[in-house]
């Protein structure tokens, strides 16, 4: 049976994880590589990077950096944050990204996602729609939940689906931060709105969290950053928990 | 020597980074000579079955493939290439294993991606693997299930996970990305 995946997120800065983290078993809680390769051998199913930088110098060193978690991290990963060209993504995969994340350049430039799925296949393009409920309709918000657009949530999943995307990593902007658990609602409506897998995303607090996502929604995934970082909820012991609940987990 | 088939698909970088991790010897090569005087092949990829076939044809590494007498492994798009046909792009594929390619049917999530069980494990490949055992799979086309199928996974059907016949392996799933359960396969193969 396919499994459901938990998939951690490293926030990256100039190549360092920008959060802190406090694991015992590090001896540099700020390489991403040594984190990546401990969430890798507690079970973390995937990972995401996520670049937040901005200069040119820095990207240089986002590449470095991507090809190293290459070599020393035997499950996928995916690389986001400020790709607005095909060759953004280019330089990302051939130094080892096994999939590349768009947000906001998407919005601008649709046609973004048909070229990026074009040249390296639907599984490589992850669409990334972070989400607003205003005026009681979910709206798509950009540049990290500072603008918000005119587009509506479910349409624009279904246009990323028929434009190649291969995966939508759905964040819910009133949701992310909170702890309070996953946007369940607006989760499930795109979830059944498409036939690609969705990634719930904001939210995550305590292990029901999870449990009722995979209960309640069609999510295949869920995403969490802060509550695996300060080691609130150990990843092994997340996965074991859902076990115990008959959830599909590896 | 293991020589890793170097074409016009992506991800053949991550097999060569698993090989490094298992301090294994191989080369990315597309030149018949290197491939020939390897121990074994890997034939990886991710990309779309008929370009690939045009770009393999024109080299006539298809042939050199097909006759191969050496251990060779195909992963992912490598297991479609080796069977007779492949739905994608209507493509005459290298024909190693009796099976046609399908896409699978609407009725769920397309593409397969996630970790997956295996089940009905035939070979050495899947030396010291459990049924429980998961892998990662990436893929909308599936080989249906054959005499020569090494292992059945099920997702909308039942399809090859695995293929086996003579020297010629094939995983449907990425052992490259398959964590521990993946290297386990690897090493298996580099040990036959």
């Amino acid at each position: 049976m396919l499994k459901k995946r938990i998939i951690p997120c490293l926030d990256i800065r100039d190549g360092r994880t920008v959060k802190g983290v406090n694991f015992l078993e590090l001896r540099d809680a700020g390489d991403p590589v040594e984190l990546a390769k401990l969430y890798a051998q507690q079970g973390a199913d995937e990972l995401v990077f996520l670049d937040i930088t901005a200069t040119i110098e820095e990207r240089k060193t986002l590449l470095k950096l991507v090809g190293k978690i290459a070599k020393e991290i035997n499950i996928p990963f995916t690389v986001g944050g400020g790709i607005s060209t095909v060759e953004d993504a280019a330089s990302l995969i051939s130094a080892g990204a096994d999939k590349i994340s768009i947000n906001s350049a998407a919005v601008k430039n649709p046609e973004l996602i048909s070229a990026l799925a074009a040249r390296f296949g639907n599984q490589c393009v992850v669409l990334a729609i972070d989400t607003k409920k205003v005026d009681n309709e979910w709206r798509v918000v950009t540049h990290g939940g500072r603008t918000l657009t005119p587009i509506f949530t479910i349409p624009w999943a279904k246009k990323g689906e028929q434009l190649g995307a291969g995966e939508i990593l759905l964040t819910s902007m009133h949701h992310d931060g909170t702890r309070g658990g996953f946007a369940l609602d607006i989760t499930n409506a795109v979830a059944e709105a498409v036939n690609i897998p969705v990634i719930a995303s904001g939210g995550a607090g305590t292990m029901d969290h999870f449990c009722d996502l995979f209960r309640e929604t069609k999510a295949a995934a869920a995403l969490a950053a802060g509550i695996f970082h300060f080691g609130d909820i150990p990843l092994r012991e997340l996965k074991n928990y859902l076990k115990t609940k008959n959830l599909p987990i590896r | 020597m293991t020589a890793i088939l170097q074409y016009n698909a992506g991800n053949i970088a991550s097999v060569k980074n698993a090989l490094d991790r298992l301090g294994a010897e191989s080369v990315v090569t597309s030149d018949p000579a290197q491939v020939l005087a390897a121990d074994r092949l890997i034939i990886p990829g991710v990309g779309e079955a008929g370009s690939a076939m045009n770009w393999l044809r024109e080299r006539e590494l298809d042939l050199l493939i097909r006759n191969y007498k050496k251990p060779v492994l195909g992963i992912c798009l490598g297991l479609q290439l080796l069977c007779q046909a492949s739905e994608e792009g209507n493509t005459t594929c290298i024909g190693v294993f009796d099976n046609t390619v399908r896409l699978f049917p609407s009725t769920d999530i397309i593409p397969h991606m996630g970790w997956n069980n295996l089940s009905a494990l035939k070979g050495e490949l899947f030396n010291g693997i459990e049924e429980s055992d998961n892998f990662y799979f990436v893929h909308s086309y599936y080989a249906d299930v054959t005499a020569e199928t090494a292992a059945t996974t099920d997702y909308i059907l039942p399809f090859s996970a695995a293929l086996q016949v003579n020297n010629f392996y094939a995983t449907q799933f990425h052992p490259e990305k398959s964590a521990e359960a993946g290297e386990r396969i690897l090493k298996n193969f580099l040990a036959l």
